[in-house]
C-alpha cells in the first residue's frame, strides 16, 4: 500500500488542489414505492406504475414502505454509520410537471442515518495503488421524481410518472475526496457495498445510481486548513456536477470544471456557485441553474407522517442479518487466499470482480489467480475501456488457463500468449496449447540437449557466468529462445547451474 | 302522516327498524325536501337517483335482517370527502369537474353500515372560511333570519351547506369537517349539533386536505344523540392514513344520558375576551348554571396561552394549505388555462382555479414558510402551539371538561365581515385551540338571541375523552330544552 498522492494541476500562478464531496442518490431495492404500494418495476409502459398517492390524487395521503427503512438502515450499518432512532420527512416544495404533489417527500432536518465512513481503494494504472477513508455526512430517504420527456413532441413535453415517488437513498459525503480517480473510486465503492448489502442494484445506466458531484479548487495547504478548523472559507466556492452516471464521465467532468475553475481564478474572475451539467460529447460542463435561480424550497415537516421512531431492536436484528460487506471481503480474501491489501482491495471494491475472482481461483493458485484476474484480464479491459461483464473471457476459462501453468503444462510466458488467443475467440486454454502444440517441454533429456549445445557455441559467456552469475539470465534466454518459449523456466534454470557449476 | 324529514337520526333509525316506513319514503321525502330548498344553495350536486338505489337496496338488506347501523338514513355529504363517481371539488373552480375513481373512508364508512347519500353539500372553497362565502358554487343562506327582518345570514363555514342541510331538515344528518372550527360554528350559527373528534379519530383518507395537521372530520345533526350515533361510523383506524389513531372507537351513544354529576367543569377565563358580548357572556353564564344544576362541580381554570392561539393558527393553517394545494396545478386533473408557456400555464391555472381567499392564505403560507421567515413565523408557531396543548394538560388536571361560547356572535349577514380577513378570522377564537391542541369539541344549541337566531356553547374534552363531551353536550341540551326551528320561508 502506498501513500496517499496529492493531486494538483498546474495554473499559471502555481499549484492548485481540489476538493469533492458527492452525493449519491442510490434507488432502494424495493417492490413497491416508498408511500405508496405501486410497483417500482423498471421498462413498463409510461404511467403504468402509478397509484392514486403517486399522482397526488385529492384527498390522497403517504404511507412510509417499511421495507424502504429497513434497507436505509442496511445501508447505514453498511457505512458503519450512525442509525438515528429519530427521523422525520419533509416536505421540499417545487412546482414541475414531473413532481406531481408540487413537494418532494424528503429528510430535510433529521437523517435516518447520520455520520459514518467509507475505506476507499484507488487504483493507479501500472503502480500500486492507495487507499483513504472517506467521511460520510448522512444518509437519508426521500421520493423520487417522475420523468419529463422533452423530445416526443416538438410542441409538448410528456411525464411519465412511473418513477415518481420511487424511494431513494441520498448518500451525502464530506469533503474528502480529493482527485477526479478518487471521486469514481468512491462511487465504485460505495457502488459495491450496496451490491452487497442488496439495497441498491446499482445499474447505472438505468439511472438506479448516480452521483453529483461537488467540486471546488484551492492552494496548496488551504485544505488542511479547512480540516483543522472545520471552517469553509479555507476553500473555494463549490459547483455542482449534476446527474453523472458513469465513472468515466466523472473523471473527466471533475477534470473539466476544476481547469475551468481555476481559469477563471487566475484571469481575476469569481466562480458562481451553481448547479452544471456534463456534456459528454463535448466533454465539458454548462450551467444548469445559478444560486439566483435557486428555489426557495419551504422545507417544513410533512404533516400527513409522523416522525420514524425505530426500535434499537429492530436495528440490531438487521444489523444481525448483514451479508459480508467488502472491507471484510478484502480482510478474507488477504486471510484466505494470501493476497496482498492492494490486490484484495482491487477484487473486493466492486462485488462482480470479487465473484469473478472467487470463480477464477476456486481450487486453484489464489495468487496466481489474482495476479491474471487484476494484471492480465484488468489490464486488458481498462485498455479496451470494458466493463468486466463484457470481458471475452469468463472466469471458468481463465480458471482453466491458470491451471495449465499451476501444473506446468504451459509457462507463465505462454500462458499471455494463449490469453490472447483466448481473447481473440479461439476457445479454451487446453484446446489451444493443444492445438498449437505450446506444451511446456519438461522434459530434461531435451532441454540438456538444448543447454549443451549452447554451452558448446558460447565459450567467451561460458568464462563470463562464472565471475559473474547475474549473466545466467543471458543463458535462459538462449534456452527458451530455441524452445520456442517452451521450455520450462525452472527446469532450465536448474539445468543450467548445474551444467555451468555455479 | 307526519313530516318524515322532521325526524332525528335516532328517531329515523328507530322507524325504520319497526317498518313505520321505509327507506325508500324517507329517501324520497329528503329528496322532496332538497328540491324545493335550492335558494337555501346547500347542495352543489343532488343525487336523488343515487339516494333511491341505495334506499332500496337498504330495504332489501333490512328485510333480510342485515341492516346495518345507519341502513337507510339519508344523509348529506360535504364536498370535501372523495366519493366514487360523484363530482367532488371542495367547492372550488379549480377542481373542474373533477369525479373521483375512490371513495373517502369517512363516507366508505358510512356506506358499509347502510347510510344513504342524498348529495353533496356546498361549503367554502376547500373549507376556508366562516361564513361560506367563499365557495366557488355561491353563498349557502342559512334557514335562520333576524326576527322580524329578510335580510339573508350566512350558516358560518366552512361546514355552511352541512349545517344549513341539517337545521332545514335536508337531511338527517350530515358529514362535516373541522380545521378551525369548521364544524363547531356552522353549528352554534343554525342550532344544530356538532362534534370535532379528537385528531386522529377518523381518518383522512380522501378527504380534500386543508391543513392536514388540523383537519378532522365530524358530523353535524340535530341532537347530541344523533352526533354520537354518526361520529362512532365516521371514525376507525385506517391504515391508510399515517396519522390515524390505532384504537377501538368508544359507543358514545350510551354516554349522551348520563348526566354530569360529579364531573368537574373549568371555565377558562381567557375566554373572557375584550368585547365579549353580554348576550355570549350570559349565555355562558347560563350554561355554567344549569351543569351546577345538573350536579357538576365548577371550577376556574386558565389557559394562559389564548390569546395567541388564532395568530398560530393563522401560520400553520396557511402554510400547510399552500404545500396542499400545489398539486392543483392544471397537469393531471380539474381545470386548466393553457398558456403560452410552463409557467404561464401554472399561473393562468391557478389564477383562476382558486378564489380570492384561498389565494389569500396560500400567499400567507408561502410567506410564512420561505426562507429568513421561517424561524420567525412557522416554527414560533409551532413553539405556540405545544404550549397551547400543555395548558390543556395542566387545565384538565383540575376538571374533567372545559364549557366555552361556540362563537362570539350570532350568525351574520352576507358581507357583514367579508370585507375584513382579520374581523371574519376572529369567528374561530373560540374553536381555533381545540383543533391546534387536536382535542374534542362540541358545540351544542343552548338558547336564542335577542334577535331570534340560535347560539351555541362548546365543550372541550381531554385527548380521545369525546365521553365526556357528549354527557356535558347532553346535559346542556336537557337544560337548554332547545326545540326552535326556523320557521320555513323558503
Amino acid at each position: 500500500m502506498t501513500e496517499r498522492p496529492t493531486f494538483r494541476i498546474k495554473g499559471d500562478t502555481g499549484d492548485w488542489e481540489v476538493v469533492m464531496g458527492l452525493e449519491i442518490h442510490a434507488q432502494v431495492a424495493s417492490n413497491a414505492k416508498l408511500f405508496s404500494g405501486a410497483s417500482t418495476a423498471f421498462g413498463s409502459d409510461p404511467n403504468c406504475n402509478v397509484s392514486l398517492v403517486d399522482a397526488a390524487m385529492p384527498g390522497m395521503l403517504p404511507v412510509i414502505n417499511r421495507v424502504c427503512v429497513e434497507q436505509a438502515i442496511r445501508t447505514g450499518l453498511g457505512l458503519k454509520a450512525q442509525i438515528n432512532n429519530y427521523s422525520r420527512f419533509d416536505r421540499k416544495n417545487y412546482f414541475y410537471p414531473d413532481l406531481p404533489q408540487g413537494y418532494q417527500i424528503s429528510q430535510f432536518a433529521h437523517p435516518i442515518v447520520g455520520e459514518g465512513e467509507i475505506d476507499v481503494d484507488v487504483e493507479v494504472p501500472g503502480k500500486e495503488g492507495y487507499a483513504f477513508t472517506c467521511r460520510i455526512e448522512r444518509l437519508h430517504l426521500e421520493q423520487d421524481a417522475g420523468k419529463s420527456i422533452h423530445d416526443m413532441d416538438p410542441h409538448a413535453t410528456y411525464v411519465d410518472l412511473n418513477r415518481s415517488g420511487v424511494a431513494l437513498m441520498e448518500i451525502v459525503s464530506k469533503p474528502d475526496v480529493r482527485s477526479p480517480a478518487e471521486a469514481a473510486a468512491y462511487v465504485k465503492k460505495l457502488r459495491a457495498i450496496v451490491i452487497a448489502l442488496g439495497t441498491c442494484d446499482g445499474d447505472m445506466e438505468k439511472g438506479n445510481l448516480r452521483a453529483d458531484v461537488n467540486v471546488s479548487v484551492c492552494k496548496p495547504g488551504q485544505y488542511e486548513k479547512f480540516r483543522e478548523t472545520g471552517d469553509f472559507k479555507h476553500l473555494g466556492t463549490r459547483c455542482e456536477l449534476k446527474n453523472m452516471n458513469s465513472y468515466r464521465f466523472i473523471q473527466q467532468a471533475i477534470e473539466y470544471e476544476a481547469r475551468r475553475q481555476i481559469e477563471i481564478i487566475e484571469g481575476g474572475g469569481k466562480v458562481d456557485q451553481e448547479t452544471r451539467l456534463f456534456d459528454p460529447v463535448k466533454g465539458e460542463t454548462r450551467s444548469m441553474r445559478s444560486k439566483e435561480d435557486a428555489h426557495d424550497y419551504r422545507y417544513f415537516p410533512d404533516p400527513d407522517l409522523l416522525p420514524l421512531e425505530l426500535e434499537q431492536a429492530w436495528i440490531e436484528d438487521i444489523r444481525k442479518s448483514l451479508p459480508e460487506l467488502p472491507d471484510q471481503k478484502r480482510a478474507r480474501f488477504e486471510k484466505d487466499y494470501g493476497l496482498s491489501r492492494y490486490d484484495a482491495g482491487v477484487l473486493t471494491s466492486d462485488a462482480d470482480k470479487a465473484l469473478f475472482f472467487e470463480e477464477v481461483a476456486k481450487g486453484r493458485d489464489a495468487k496466481l489467480a489474482a495476479n491474471w484476474v487484476t494484471q492480465e484480464l484488468f489490464g486488458y479491459l481498462n485498455k479496451e475501456g470494458l466493463e468486466l461483464s463484457q470481458s471475452p473471457v469468463s472466469a471458468s476459462a481463465l480458471g482453466g488457463l491458470i491451471a495449465l501453468i499451476s501444473d506446468n503444462t504451459i509457462s507463465g510466458k505462454i500462458a499471455k500468449d494463449v490469453f490472447a488467443r483466448m481473447i481473440d475467440g479461439e476457445g479454451e486454454a487446453a484446446a489451444i496449447v493443444e492445438k498449437h502444440g505450446l506444451k511446456q517441454v519438461t522434459d530434461t533429456g531435451a532441454i540438456e540437449k538444448v543447454v549443451d549445445e549452447i554451452i558448446a557455441a558460447n565459450p567467451e559467456q561460458v568464462a563470463k557466468v562464472k565471475d559473474k552469475p547475474q549473466t545466467l539470465g543471458w543463458f535462459v534466454g538462449q534456452v527458451m529462445k530455441a524452445s520456442g518459449g517452451k521450455a520450462n523456466p525452472q527446469a532450465v534454470n536448474d539445468i543450467l547451474k548445474a551444467k555451468l557449476g555455479i | 302522516m307526519t313530516d318524515l324529514t322532521a325526524l332525528t337520526l335516532a328517531e329515523a333509525l328507530d322507524g325504520l327498524k319497526s317498518k313505520q316506513f321505509s327507506s325508500v319514503e324517507l329517501t324520497e321525502a329528503f329528496n322532496a325536501a332538497i328540491a324545493k330548498a335550492r335558494v337555501l344553495n346547500a347542495f352543489v350536486v343532488e343525487t336523488p337517483e343515487k339516494a333511491l338505489e341505495m334506499a332500496k337496496a337498504s330495504d332489501a338488506r333490512r328485510a333480510k335482517g342485515k341492516a346495518g347501523k345507519l341502513d337507510g338514513a339519508p344523509l348529506g355529504i360535504k364536498d370535501l370527502y372523495c366519493t366514487k363517481g360523484v363530482r367532488t371539488t371542495a367547492c372550488s373552480g379549480i377542481l373542474g369537474e373533477f369525479t373521483p375513481t375512490y371513495e373517502s373512508t369517512v363516507t366508505q364508512n358510512l356506506w358499509d353500515e347502510g347510510a344513504v347519500m342524498l348529495g353533496k353539500l356546498n361549503m367554502d372553497e376547500f373549507a376556508m372560511g366562516s361564513s361560506n362565502e367563499t365557495s366557488h358554487f355561491g353563498n349557502v343562506i342559512n334557514p335562520w333570519r333576524r326576527k322580524g327582518d329578510n335580510q339573508g345570514l350566512t350558516p358560518g363555514g366552512s361546514s355552511g351547506g352541512s349545517a344549513s342541510s341539517v337545521a332545514a331538515n335536508l337531511c338527517l344528518a350530515a358529514t362535516a369537517s373541522d380545521t378551525g372550527g369548521s364544524i363547531r360554528q356552522p353549528a352554534a350559527f343554525t342550532g344544530t349539533v356538532g362534534i370535532k373528534p379528537t385528531y386522529g379519530r377518523a381518518s383522512r383518507y380522501g378527504m380534500v386536505a386543508f391543513a392536514s395537521s388540523l383537519d378532522q372530520a365530524g358530523p353535524i345533526a340535530k341532537t347530541v344523540e344523533d352526533s354520537a350515533i354518526l361520529l362512532e361510523v365516521m371514525c376507525s383506524h385506517d391504515p391508510k392514513d399515517s396519522t390515524s389513531l390505532n384504537i377501538k372507537t368508544p359507543n358514545w351513544r350510551q354516554d349522551v344520558g348520563k348526566g354530569v354529576k360529579g364531573m368537574k367543569i373549568g371555565i377558562p377565563k381567557e375566554y373572557r375576551i375584550d368585547g365579549l358580548s353580554d348576550e355570549i357572556d350570559a349565555l355562558w353564564q347560563q350554561g355554567i348554571k344549569w351543569l351546577k344544576e345538573a350536579g357538576a362541580t365548577i371550577v376556574d381554570i386558565s389557559l394562559p396561552h389564548t390569546k395567541y392561539a388564532l395568530p398560530a393558527y393563522y401560520i400553520v393553517a396557511p402554510a400547510e394549505a399552500s404545500s396542499n394545494l400545489a398539486r392543483y396545478d392544471g397537469m393531471r386533473y380539474g381545470a386548466r388555462v393553457e398558456g403560452g408557456n410552463l409557467t404561464q400555464t401554472y399561473e393562468g391555472t391557478r389564477a383562476s382555479g382558486f378564489g380570492k381567499e384561498v389565494q389569500r392564505r396560500l400567499m400567507i403560507g408561502t410567506y410564512v414558510l420561505s426562507s429568513g421567515y421561517y424561524d420567525a413565523y412557522y416554527l414560533r408557531a409551532q413553539k405556540v402551539r405545544t404550549k397551547i396543548f400543555q395548558d390543556f394538560v395542566d387545565a384538565f388536571e383540575s376538571c374533567d371538561a372545559i364549557l366555552t361560547p361556540a362563537c362570539p356572535s350570532p350568525a351574520f349577514a352576507f358581507g357583514e365581515k367579508s370585507g375584513d380577513p382579520v374581523e371574519m378570522y376572529l369567528n374561530d377564537v373560540f374553536t381555533v385551540t381545540a383543533n391546534l391542541a387536536g382535542l374534542p369539541g362540541i358545540a351544542v344549541p343552548a338558547g336564542l338571541s335577542a334577535s331570534g337566531l340560535p347560539l351555541g356553547l362548546q365543550v372541550i374534552g381531554k385527548a380521545l375523552d369525546e365521553a365526556a363531551c357528549f354527557r356535558v353536550g347532553g346535559a346542556l341540551e336537557d337544560a337548554a330544552g332547545f326545540v326552535a326551528k326556523p320557521d320555513r320561508w323558503w
